[in-house]
């Protein structure tokens, strides 16, 4: 059964992530995008790790995907106005992508050798993840912290109005 | 009292210090008096330590200087009968040109600068003299080299005298590059350059030793160089360019004594190498006859007395290749005295004729420069070698020296004498007697005190300098050969002893006597008698006249052998080797980085999707080759 | 739950972590309007989010999931610069199409 899930929730991400790239409207794209994250989120939730999952959700589809589509609808980006590439260049990328993909599955392969070692239900858990988090993870944490703040700034100095 | 002998140089270089660093702040009357009362303290230091020099030598070290490996030198100085008579003679005669200078040089404004250099010179005079080794020797060498070349090219705003500078300054180097060979065979051979190691182990040498050779012979050509003689002489002629004082310190009784000083010090070494001793003969005598035959036809003064230097160093190098080397040194002393004289009379002529120094506009100046007049007419008769003033006795000790060794010397000598005698005396005749030929706007005046008082102290030394030296022949005791006998007794032993008896030597120096009072009245007859002037500067003259007034044509035959080639050459060096070559590999380097630059610049588009497709077959290359 | 684990070999997220991964790849290289390309680089740090869990839940270590949490946090505000970065190109271009960035041409 499981594995039916996990083939579903795959094909789902996969046609989905395709449409992103093959959209002709923003809009759309972004849509698509989504769907990308829910069908990811569902693996998520195969492999236990709940709190992941939520977050993905909340993050991802919530904020982040929120915020492009305010920008494309301040930049009015709802037709397709964007020239396509040359067909050659198109032909390039789509090479150089599957060779990216080739090495990547040949690189990944046989990791599965390594033992797996026993199960606990805890592992993705929140209690567990907070534990991990602020005993091994505590200076990263607050490092982020500080990566917010830099980025709110910049996010603000760049978005203003030279005043004229 | 010894130890302060050491600070007999460091007087005068203090007073260089001060004049080189106050020089636009101190009055010329504070300057003057400064530099003399330095020369003056030295003198008096060197003078207690003549007094008290016992006949050994003391060395006196005053500092470590190179120890490394087993090369090690150290500053030390060297007290002995040959060093203390120099000190005398660079202190004592320093101190009368420099207080001549006070009044020659009042009126030019480069006053302090004058008498800086000139105390720096003196400087490093001591520290040649006065040095045990041959390295710091050598630092004098260079350092008075150097001192010779500013003072000669002192009035700097005239390109002649810039160029006669010049000259002097690299035909010394020439002769450098000979001491320097010589000094480093000394270190090959003896492991030192020091006195008392070099000539102790000498002794025990065979005489004719090809390294000894090589070593005096390379040394004589610092010599050549340094006391300018054939080839090495023409840039004495041309350095009278600087200041009178200069020429009559530098120039006559100093710097050019450097190579006889030298070689009498390495006695020991040239007494072994009876080639190089044949060598310093020879050079000797044919440069005084040659530079006496020059000197009867020049019309300036003091071309006339810069020819006569070299004819006279000529002597001096004659005595010592005959082994006479304290007559020589006795000659040093003598020729210091008169030479001086007759360089600071003749200044003392041009003074009073505000610059004229042609002779042919000079004549009858005897009633209107009469202190001038009389001591210059001393200092003549001591050149001439006429007793009994001092050039008679130290010339005459080198002729009979050169008799008992080499027939033929002697005769050219003899030769010599006669046309020093004749044209010392035309000089004479020509300046002092007759009517006065130049322009009559110029009022000839005596000079002040301050020139005349050192003008008359030097003529007393010329007149009754003579008397140390008075051989045995003649009565006397001979007490300078007395006192330089402890340097000069290792050399002399190896020589071969000569054979002249008394009788001789009267015979000699009776010839001597009547052939240059025979010269005297050959000039009294032209110049007095018939009025004889020399001709004008357009006048033709006949072709041997031509010939030695023209110098032979040595300073155009140095021009087409050396110096054009040498011109020719570097131009050559120039345009093809450095122009060509060298800038040409910088360029290529240049051009190389900019043909890899502009293909490297295509990888730089601008395009960001080339960036991107760039990125990624990188990554996936990356990892393909990790997975290899 | 042990069992489920055993049945999809990891082979098998590998895969699917490449396939979205060169997606987005492609994404990047395939097109030229900006925002299209800036989704296409969250597809691609969401691939690797869903590998890191996977060898997370795999290996019963908790450290790749809160390396994926620290991932989520960058890819945020790299997107909020990111954005702002591209509002400003706008304004002074008037159009999100990459090729017109190319003033750096050496």
């Amino acid at each position: 059964m499981t594995v039916y899930l996990f083939m579903i929730l795959g094909v789902f991400a996969v046609l989905s992530a395709l449409m992103v790239v093959f959209a002709k409207n923003p809009v759309h794209s972004i849509l698509y995008l989504v769907l990308t994250f829910f069908a990811i989120a569902g693996e998520y939730i195969l492999l236990n790790a709940q709190f992941l999952a939520i977050v993905n959700i909340i993050v991802y589809a919530g904020a982040i995907m929120v915020l492009f589509l305010f920008v494309v609808m301040l930049l009015n980006l709802n037709e397709e106005t964007e020239p396509h590439k040359s067909t050659l260049k198109k032909l390039i990328a789509v090479v150089a992508a599957g060779l990216l993909m080739v090495v990547l599955v040949g690189s990944l392969k046989g990791a599965d050798n390594m033992s797996i070692q026993p199960f606990s239900h805890n592992t993705g858990l929140i209690e567990n993840l907070g534990t991990v988090l602020f005993h091994d993870f505590l200076l990263p944490f607050e490092v982020s912290a500080i990566l917010f703040l830099a980025a709110m700034v910049g996010a603000v100095m760049l978005g203003k109005k030279d005043i004229k | 009292m010894m130890q302060f002998a050491a600070l007999i140089p460091f007087f005068p270089l203090a007073g260089f210090i001060i004049l080189g660093l106050l020089n636009k702040k101190l009055p010329k009357s504070a300057a003057g008096i400064l530099a003399c009362t330095t020369l003056l303290i030295s003198f008096i230091i060197s003078l207690a330590v003549f007094m008290s020099i016992s006949g050994q030598s003391q060395e006196i070290q005053l500092a470590p200087w190179i120890d490394m490996g087993g090369f090690s030198a150290s500053f030390t100085f060297l007290l002995d009968p040959l060093s203390s008579i120099f000190l005398m003679i660079i202190t004592g005669v320093g101190f009368l040109i420099h207080v001549y200078s006070v009044g020659y040089m009042h009126d030019d404004e480069k006053h302090n600068i004058f008498f800086a250099y000139l105390n720096l010179f003196v400087f490093f005079m001591l520290v040649l003299v006065m040095a045990s080794s041959y390295l710091l020797m050598f630092v004098g060498w260079e350092g008075v080299g150097l001192c010779s070349y500013l003072l000669i090219g002192f009035w700097f705003k005239n390109k002649s005298y810039n160029d006669a500078a010049k000259k002097a300054f690299i035909m010394n180097r020439i002769g450098d590059l000979g001491f320097l060979l010589g000094i480093i065979l000394l270190f090959i051979t003896f492991g030192s350059s020091d006195y008392h190691t070099i000539f102790p182990k000498a002794q025990g040498l065979m005489s004719g030793n090809t390294m000894i050779t090589a070593i005096t012979l390379l040394l004589f050509v610092g010599a050549m160089g340094k006391s300018a003689q054939i080839p090495l002489y023409t840039w004495l002629p041309d350095a009278m360019a600087g200041p009178t004082p200069v020429s009559a310190l530098i120039h006559a009784a100093t710097m050019v004594t450097a190579g006889i000083y030298m070689v009498a010090r390495s006695g020991i070494l040239y007494a072994l190498s009876p080639v190089s001793m044949y060598v310093v003969a020879l050079i000797g005598v044919v440069t005084a006859v040659f530079a006496a035959t020059i000197a009867l036809t020049q019309n300036d003064i003091k071309k006339v007395l810069a020819y006569s230097t070299v004819s006279q160093l000529g002597y001096m190098f004659l005595g010592l290749g005959v082994g006479a080397f304290s007559a020589s040194v006795f000659h040093v002393m003598t020729h210091a005295f008169f030479k001086a004289l007759l360089f600071l009379g003749a200044g003392s002529v041009i003074h009073g004729l505000s610059g004229e120094q042609d002779i042919r506009n000079m004549g009858g100046l005897r009633k209107k420069l009469p202190i001038t007049f009389i001591t210059f007419l001393l200092a003549t008769l001591a050149i001439s070698g006429i007793p009994p003033f001092s050039g008679f006795f130290s010339k005459d000790e080198i002729l009979i020296h050169a008799f008992a060794s080499n027939k033929l010397f002697w005769a050219l000598g003899m030769i010599g004498s006669m046309m020093t005698a004749f044209y010392m005396f035309r000089l004479l005749f020509l300046v002092f007697f007759g009517t006065y030929r130049g322009d009559d706007k110029i009022h000839a005046h005596e000079s002040p005190a301050v020139m005349t008082i050192p003008l008359i102290i030097l003529a007393i030394l010329s007149t009754i300098g003579g008397f140390v030296g008075v051989p045995e022949s003649l009565g006397g005791t001979s007490q300078i050969n007395k006192f330089l006998d402890p340097v000069f007794q290792s050399a002399t032993k190896i020589l071969p002893a000569e054979g002249a008896s008394s009788i001789s030597e009267m015979t000699l120096m009776s010839i001597t006597i009547a052939v240059v009072l025979g010269s005297i009245l050959l000039a009294w007859y032209f110049y007095i008698s018939r009025k004889k002037v020399p001709l004008a500067e357009e006048a033709k003259l006949s072709p041997i006249h031509n010939l030695l007034y023209r110098k032979y044509y040595v300073d155009e035959i140095y021009n087409a052998l050396i110096t054009k080639p040498l011109d020719k050459i570097s131009d050559f060096l120039d345009s093809i080797v450095e122009s060509k070559f060298i800038d040409g590999i910088v360029n290529a380097t240049g051009k190389v980085t900019e043909g890899v630059s502009g293909l490297m610049k295509f990888v730089q588009t601008g395009n960001v999707d080339f960036y991107l497709l760039a990125m990624v077959i990188s990554v996936a290359c990356i990892i393909f080759f990790k997975l290899m | 739950m042990t069992t489920h684990l055993t049945t999809i070999p990891l082979d098998w997220y590998i895969l699917l972590s490449s396939i979205l991964f060169s997606t987005g790849v492609m994404g990047v290289l395939f097109r030229r309007n900006a925002i299209i390309i800036f989704m296409s680089i969250e597809l691609m740090l969401n691939a690797v989010n869903l590998l890191l869990v996977a060898f997370s839940a795999y290996h019963n270590d908790a450290a790749g999931q809160v390396f994926v949490f620290f991932t989520m946090a960058v890819a945020a505000a790299e997107i909020a610069v990111g954005l702002a970065i591209l509002i400003v190109v706008y304004r002074n271009t008037k159009s999100t199409d990459i090729d017109v960035l190319n003033r750096l041409k050496g």
